[in-house]
C-alpha cells in the first residue's frame, strides 16, 4: 500500500474527487514552498505535485516557465528538494508527488533517484518528456522500490499507446485535457467524455484530468468526469500575483471538485 | 579497419549506439509514429523520389560544384584544398537540402502548416522557401539575440511570407526558438509539421535529416573521383546539430577517409563561453533525445556562446557522440577569432566570403593542411555564404556601415 492508493481508496469510499494542485518548488524560495504546501494541505490538497524547475521546461507555458526561472535563481535544484520532502513530511503526510522533466533525474541517476525519493517520503514522480517506452528500466527500478509512475495519456494518443501507457502507470493515470502545453486555456474537444470512459474502460487505476484547468467551473466540469482534477498554472499564478486570495481560490476550487 | 557497422544505425527506436531516441511529451509522440510512417512510404515512393530529385536539381540548383581552391591551398602549403560549394545551393546554405524534403513530406501528409527553429536564420529561409513552394503557411521561432545578429535574414523570411516570432525567454537564442517551437507543435500537432533543421530531437528526425542531406556525400564523392581519380584524406565540417558533416561524412563513413567535424570554441574552452559539446559536456536528455549536452550538475542547460548564430547550441545530434565513440570521425573547435581569421582569408585568398559557420571548418584545415604533404587531399563543407555575416563581422571590426 502506499499513500497515493490509500488516498484515492478513501475518496471513493467518501464518493469524492481528488483534488491535485501544482505549485513550483523554490518559487520564489523553499521556505514559501514549505508553507504553500501546509496551505494546500490545510485546504484538502489531496495529493500535492511539485514541480522541480528545469532550464527548459518544454511542456509548459510562460506561467509555468518563469516560476522555473524564479526558483532555478533561488538555486533550487532536484538536490535541495528531495531532502525538503524530508523535512516536510516531519509536518504532514498529504501524498507528494515530483513533477520533473527527465534530464535532471537522468544526470541524479536514475537508481539514486528512486532510493533517495523513496527515502525522503515522495510518493511518486510524473516525467512529461519521458515516454513510457523509454522508461522501461525506470518503471521497473520504481516498482521494485513501491514509487509510483504517472505517465501521461494526450488526446493525441492511440488506443494501442492508451493501453501501453496505462499499464506502466502506478498511483493514478494523468490525462491530458488539451493539445497543448500546461496554462493553456481549456477547450474540452467534444470527444472528451467519450475519450476518459474508453481509458476507464482499460484500467481500474484513477484517472486525474490537468492542464488547462484555472477555474473552479472548469475544476467542477472535469471532476463530474474524472476521479481527480489537477490544477497547476492558475494556483503558481496565484500564490505569485495575489498571495493575500491564494487561500480563498483554493478552498473555492476545493469546494468544486467535491 | 574502417568496417564496421555504422551504416546500420539507428536502431528501432531511434538509437545510434546509446545516442537518440524520443523523449517528448505524449501528445506529440502519435506524430512522430506518423512522421516516420509516412517517412518510410515515402522513400519507397517513386513519384516522391522522382519530384524530389527533380526540384534538387531544377530549384536548388543542384550537384553544387566541387571546387579546387588553388589560392588557399597555395597560401597554407600543404594538402590540397577542396571545397564543396553548399554555399551555392539555393537560399545560400545546405539547410535547403532538408527543408525542401520535409516541405514535401509533410504537404504529402496533408499538413497545412509548417513550423521551425533558426538560429543562423538559414534554416528559416529555408523552411519558408519550402512553404512557399510548395504552398503551405509557415512560422519561424528565433531567439530574439539570434535576430538581431542575423537581421537579414529576418527580412528574408518575412518577404518569403513567414511569420517570425521573436523568443524573448532563456538565452534567447536557438535552443529557446526550439523549445517554443516544440511548444508550438503539441498545440497544432494535428494540422502542423515540424521541419527540425538538424540532425537531432526525437526519433525519426535525426535519420530523415540526415538521408536528405547525405546527398552532400553522394555528390561529392562523385566529383572527387572525377577531379582527382582519389577518394580524400580527409573531410572537414562545422559542427553545430551536426546535420552539414553528417551530409558530408555519411556516403564516406565505410571508407580510408578521415573525418574532422569542428565545434564553437567561443571564446574558448576555459572561458565556458563556447558550445563545443564535447570539450565541455556529458551526457544528457535534451529537447527530445540522448546526446552530450552542456549542463550543470543538476542536468540544467548552460548558456552557451559562439560568434556564429547556427553553432550555438547546447547539444548536438545523437549520430555525433556515436561516431565519436566509434572513433570514426575526430571532432575538435575552432575559436571565434580562429573562426574570424578565416572568414577574412577565405575572402581575400578565393573571393568566397563564407557562413561564420563555415569559417570553423575553413579554420581546422589551416591548422591541419600545412601538417599535410601536397599530394593529399583535404575536402571542407563550404556549409553557407556570408552574406548573413557581413553586418556582424563589420559590428565586430569596429566598422560602421
Ligand atoms: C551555413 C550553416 N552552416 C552550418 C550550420 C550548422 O548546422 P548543422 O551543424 O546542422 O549543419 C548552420 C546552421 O544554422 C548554417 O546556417
Amino acid at each position: 500500500m502506499n499513500r497515493i492508493e490509500d488516498t484515492f481508496k478513501r475518496l471513493k469510499a467518501e464518493n469524492k474527487k481528488a483534488f491535485i494542485p501544482y505549485i513550483m518548488a523554490g518559487d520564489p524560495d523553499l521556505e514559501k514552498t514549505m508553507e504553500h504546501v501546509m496551505l494546500l494541505a490545510e485546504c484538502g490538497a489531496d495529493i500535492i505535485e511539485l514541480g522541480v524547475p528545469f532550464s527548459d521546461p518544454l511542456a509548459d507555458g510562460p506561467t509555468i516557465q518563469r516560476a522555473a526561472e524564479r526558483a532555478l535563481k533561488a538555486g533550487v535544484t532536484l538536490k535541495k528538494i528531495i531532502p525538503f520532502v524530508k523535512k516536510l513530511r516531519q509536518h504532514t503526510q498529504v501524498p507528494i508527488v515530483l513533477m520533473t522533466y527527465y534530464n535532471p533525474v537522468f544526470k541524479y541517476g536514475e537508481d539514486a533517484f528512486i532510493k533517495d525519493s523513496v527515502d525522503a517520503g515522495i510518493d511518486g514522480v510524473i516525467i512529461p518528456d519521458l515516454p513510457p517506452e523509454e522508461g522501461e528500466d525506470f518503471i521497473k527500478l520504481s516498482r521494485d522500490a513501491n514509487f509510483s509512475t504517472i505517465f501521461l495519456i494526450a488526446p493525441t494518443s492511440t488506443k494501442e499507446r492508451i493501453r501501453q501507457i496505462v499499464s506502466a502507470c502506478s498511483g493514478f493515470v494523468y490525462y491530458v485535457s488539451i493539445t497543448g502545453i500546461t496554462g493553456s486555456k481549456l477547450t474540452l474537444e467534444e470527444t472528451f467524455k467519450s475519450r476518459i470512459a474508453s481509458v476507464k474502460k482499460s484500467t481500474d487505476k484513477p484517472i486525474a484530468v490537468g492542464f488547462g484547468v484555472s477555474t473552479p467551473e472548469d475544476a467542477k466540469r472535469v471532476s463530474q468526469i474524472a476521479d481527480g482534477v489537477i490544477v497547476g498554472s492558475a494556483i503558481v499564478k496565484k500564490f505569485y500575483e495575489h498571495p493575500v486570495g491564494a487561500m480563498e481560490f483554493i478552498e473555492k476550487l476545493r469546494e468544486a471538485i467535491g | 579497419m574502417w568496417r564496421i557497422t555504422i551504416k546500420k544505425q539507428p536502431d528501432k527506436k531511434g538509437y545510434f549506439g546509446q545516442y537518440g531516441g524520443r523523449f517528448v511529451p505524449e501528445t506529440l509522440m502519435p506524430a512522430l509514429q506518423e512522421l516516420e510512417a509516412a517517412y518510410s512510404k515515402a522513400q519507397k515512393d517513386k513519384s516522391f523520389q522522382m519530384e524530389l530529385k527533380h526540384l534538387q536539381a531544377a530549384y536548388i540548383g543542384r550537384p553544387t560544384p566541387l571546387y579546387f581552391a588553388k589560392r588557399l591551398t597555395k597560401h597554407l602549403g600543404g594538402a590540397k584544398i577542396y571545397l564543396k560549394r553548399e554555399d551555392l545551393a539555393h537560399t545560400g546554405a545546405h539547410k535547403i537540402n532538408n527543408a525542401l524534403g520535409q516541405a514535401l513530406l509533410a504537404k504529402k501528409m496533408g499538413k497545412k502548416r509548417l513550423i521551425a527553429e533558426t538560429g543562423a536564420g538559414q534554416h528559416g529561409v529555408a523552411t519558408a522557401t519550402g512553404a512557399s513552394l510548395v504552398g503551405l503557411e509557415c512560422e519561424i521561432y528565433m531567439g530574439s539575440e539570434d535576430v538581431q545578429r542575423q537581421s537579414l535574414n529576418v527580412f528574408r523570411m518575412k518577404l518569403l511570407g513567414a511569420k517570425v516570432n521573436e523568443v524573448t525567454i532563456g538565452s534567447r537564442t536557438l535552443k529557446d526558438a526550439i523549445n517554443e517551437a516544440l511548444r508550438d507543435w503539441t498545440t497544432n500537432v494535428r494540422t502542423t509539421h515540424y521541419v527540425m533543421g538538424t540532425v537531432f530531437g526525437p526519433h525519426p528526425f535525426p535519420i530523415l535529416v540526415r538521408d536528405f542531406q547525405s546527398i552532400i556525400g553522394r555528390e561529392a564523392k562523385k566529383q572527387i573521383i572525377k577531379a582527382e581519380g582519389k577518394l580524400p584524406d580527409y573531410l572537414i565540417a562545422c559542427v553545430g546539430g551536426g546535420s552539414n558533416a553528417i551530409g558530408l561524412f555519411y556516403e564516406f563513413l565505410n571508407d580510408a577517409v578521415k573525418m574532422v567535424g569542428v565545434e564553437a570554441g567561443g571564446r574558448g574552452i576555459e572561458t565556458g563561453e563556447h558550445a563545443a559539446r564535447f570539450a565541455g559536456g556529458s551526457i544528457g536528455v535534451f529537447q527530445g533525445c540522448k546526446s552530450y549536452l552542456l549542463q550543470d550538475d543538476d542536468g540544467n542547460v548552460l548558456g552557451t556562446h559562439s560568434v556564429s548564430a547556427g553553432l550555438d547550441y547546447a547539444s548536438i545530434g545523437p549520430e555525433h557522440p556515436y561516431l565519436r565513440d566509434m572513433k570514426r570521425v575526430r571532432y575538435t573547435y575552432a575559436t571565434d577569432s580562429e573562426a574570424l581569421s578565416a572568414f577574412e582569408l577565405l575572402s581575400e585568398t578565393e573571393g568566397i566570403i563564407p557562413a561564420l559557420e563555415s569559417a570553423h571548418a575553413i579554420a581546422e584545415a589551416v591548422k591541419l593542411a600545412p601538417k599535410l604533404s601536397k599530394n593529399k587531399i583535404i575536402m571542407i563543407n563550404l556549409s553557407g555564404r556570408g552574406d548573413k555575416d557581413v553586418q556582424q563581422v563589420a559590428r565586430i571590426k569596429g566598422i560602421e556601415l
